[in-house]
């Protein structure tokens, strides 16, 4: 049974178009990769299925599905006034202390975190706590857009590791947007490859021919072939 | 001045600076620091037009913020032309206007402020609407302190951005109509972001921002009012040197802390 359907979707900004006619869907319990080039609209498709930018075409989820989001970064200083226990309790509602040790343990986070502040832990610890976040609200798919760049290759590797326990945990369904190809052929069960228009999508092994990454990101492809194990 | 003719306007004092440091620790942390200089500004037209046609001048303040506000909120997202160019070309004008219209013998008044010449009914109007500001801002600092970290995570989980910004420049508004009898229109900007900005310096939780910015701000507009009459001097920019004198104990604190 499809979680999320998508028909006929593109996103103009201006006289720009970021996306173009972009199909695909979703089953309950998959693990999405979004793979592309830097600019091929990969954040713009993230946010257009939660409504966060105007879009033409269906965004169709299954009812009463509840999204969780983590944003590819924040906008905030390292001085800002506020720690992640209080960013926990930004949420409203009945938060209890017992709910967020539950969700820091998912996301492998210390309690000692809640005491810091926002801005002065790292953009990995951040990212785990943006998880954890939304996790809080018991969703049913997790939208995660991963940062391009300012996060090492081993803190990455153990985000993704904690994605796929959640996902297997919980059985959420993940839509991440993803960097690294290694990663996609480990753990997704289905792959888009976006370059302003769907250039491929189906499983992992079956769509990322050398033809495929060819045409996806040009001249790279010998750098992704010796990659996969 | 009496001594029991300080009383009325340092109580007032005490609220209008609560209200205006506490929508101030927002105003920071959405880097809207001049957004209170555009609108002190725009304030002046409407009070000049209230003085000359002998209506109350916190009304006419009201009404040209009011109109203002909508304006701030139409050009940021509605136009592609950036804030602060739009608020350094047309609030500068409506100071310069302002300041053309006003009867000559007001002009230094609502500039500089004084919050000795406010009657008892005003001053009970603006004790109300300063605990009605500070309602709302707490009220809504969740949401406000969500918008502020990232406007998409709000939105995801159902906050409507553009609403809320609409209310926080809103109460925005009220406080700058509030605290230009206080300090004038001059220096309203300052009230409103230097307790924050101080606030800011020491604290690391968000409560203790939103409440610190409030004591430093109550603190200054007691002494401002009280070493004002005790050496007959004008109390707004009494407040405001003694909230940089803050502002800079707070910088010394913070850097012997990080050092």
């Amino acid at each position: 049974m499809s979680i999320l359907e998508v028909r006929k979707l593109s996103v103009e900004f201006g006289h720009n178009r970021v996306l173009e006619d972009i199909n695909f869907e979703v089953e309950r319990g998959a693990v999405l990769a979004i793979i592309g080039p830097n600019g091929a609209g990969k954040t713009v498709l993230l946010k257009s299925l939660i409504g966060l930018l105007p879009y033409n075409g269906v965004v169709q989820w299954a009812p009463d599905v509840r999204i969780g989001y983590v944003p590819q970064r924040m906008d905030i200083e390292t001085d800002v006034p506020l720690t992640v226990r209080e960013f926990f309790g930004l949420r409203g509602g009945g938060l209890t202390p017992d709910r967020i040790r539950e969700v820091l343990e998912f996301v492998q986070l210390d309690e000692h975190i809640l005491n810091a502040g926002l801005g002065e832990i790292s953009i990995g610890q951040r990212q785990r706590v943006l998880v954890a976040w939304s996790v809080i609200g018991s969703p049913d798919v997790l939208l995660f857009d991963e940062p391009t760049a300012d996060i090492d290759v081993t803190g990455q590797e153990s985000i993704y590791k904690m994605l796929y326990h959640l996902q297997k945990n919980l059985g959420l369904t993940i839509i991440l947007v993803s960097h690294d190809l290694n990663v996609v052929y480990r753990h997704a069960t289905s792959v888009l490859c976006l370059n302003r228009s769907k250039l491929c999508f189906g499983v992992p092994r079956e769509v990322l021919s050398s033809e495929q990454l060819l045409s996806l990101y040009g001249g790279e492809k010998a750098f992704f072939e010796h990659k996969h194990d | 001045m009496q001594a029991t003719h300080i009383i009325l306007p340092l109580i007032v004092a005490v609220f209008v600076a609560a209200g205006a440091s506490l929508l101030g620790s927002f105003a920071i942390l959405k880097r809207m620091s001049l957004v209170g200089d555009a609108l002190s500004h725009v304030a002046m037209p409407g009070i000049a037009l209230a003085l000359i046609f002998k209506l109350n001048p916190f009304i006419g303040a009201v009404v040209f913020l009011f109109i203002a506000v909508i304006g701030i909120w139409i050009i940021e997202y509605r136009s592609a032309l950036s804030l602060d160019t739009i608020v350094g070309v047309f609030f500068t004008a409506s100071l310069a206007l302002g300041a053309l219209i006003m009867p000559e013998h007001d002009l230094i008044e609502t500039l500089f402020g004084n919050i000795t010449s406010l009657s008892v009914a005003e001053s009970v109007v603006s004790i109300v609407l300063s605990l009605t500001l500070i309602a709302v801002i707490f009220a809504l600092h969740r949401k406000l302190a969500l918008n502020m970290v990232s406007q998409d995570i709000a939105q995801s989980i159902g906050i409507r951005n553009k609403r809320l910004e609409f209310i926080f420049l809103l109460s925005f508004a009220l406080a700058v109509a509030l605290g230009i009898r206080f300090v004038g229109a001059l220096l309203m900007g300052s009230l409103v972001i230097i307790p924050a900005a101080s606030a800011k310096n020491v604290a690391r939780s968000l409560m203790s921002f939103m409440l610190g910015s409030m004591a430093f701000g109550m603190f200054a507009a007691a002494t401002g009012i009280f070493v004002a009459y005790r050496y007959a001097l004008t109390p707004g920019p009494v407040f405001i040197i003694i909230s940089t004198l803050i502002f800079i104990t707070t910088i010394m604190i913070r850097q012997f802390r990080e050092a």
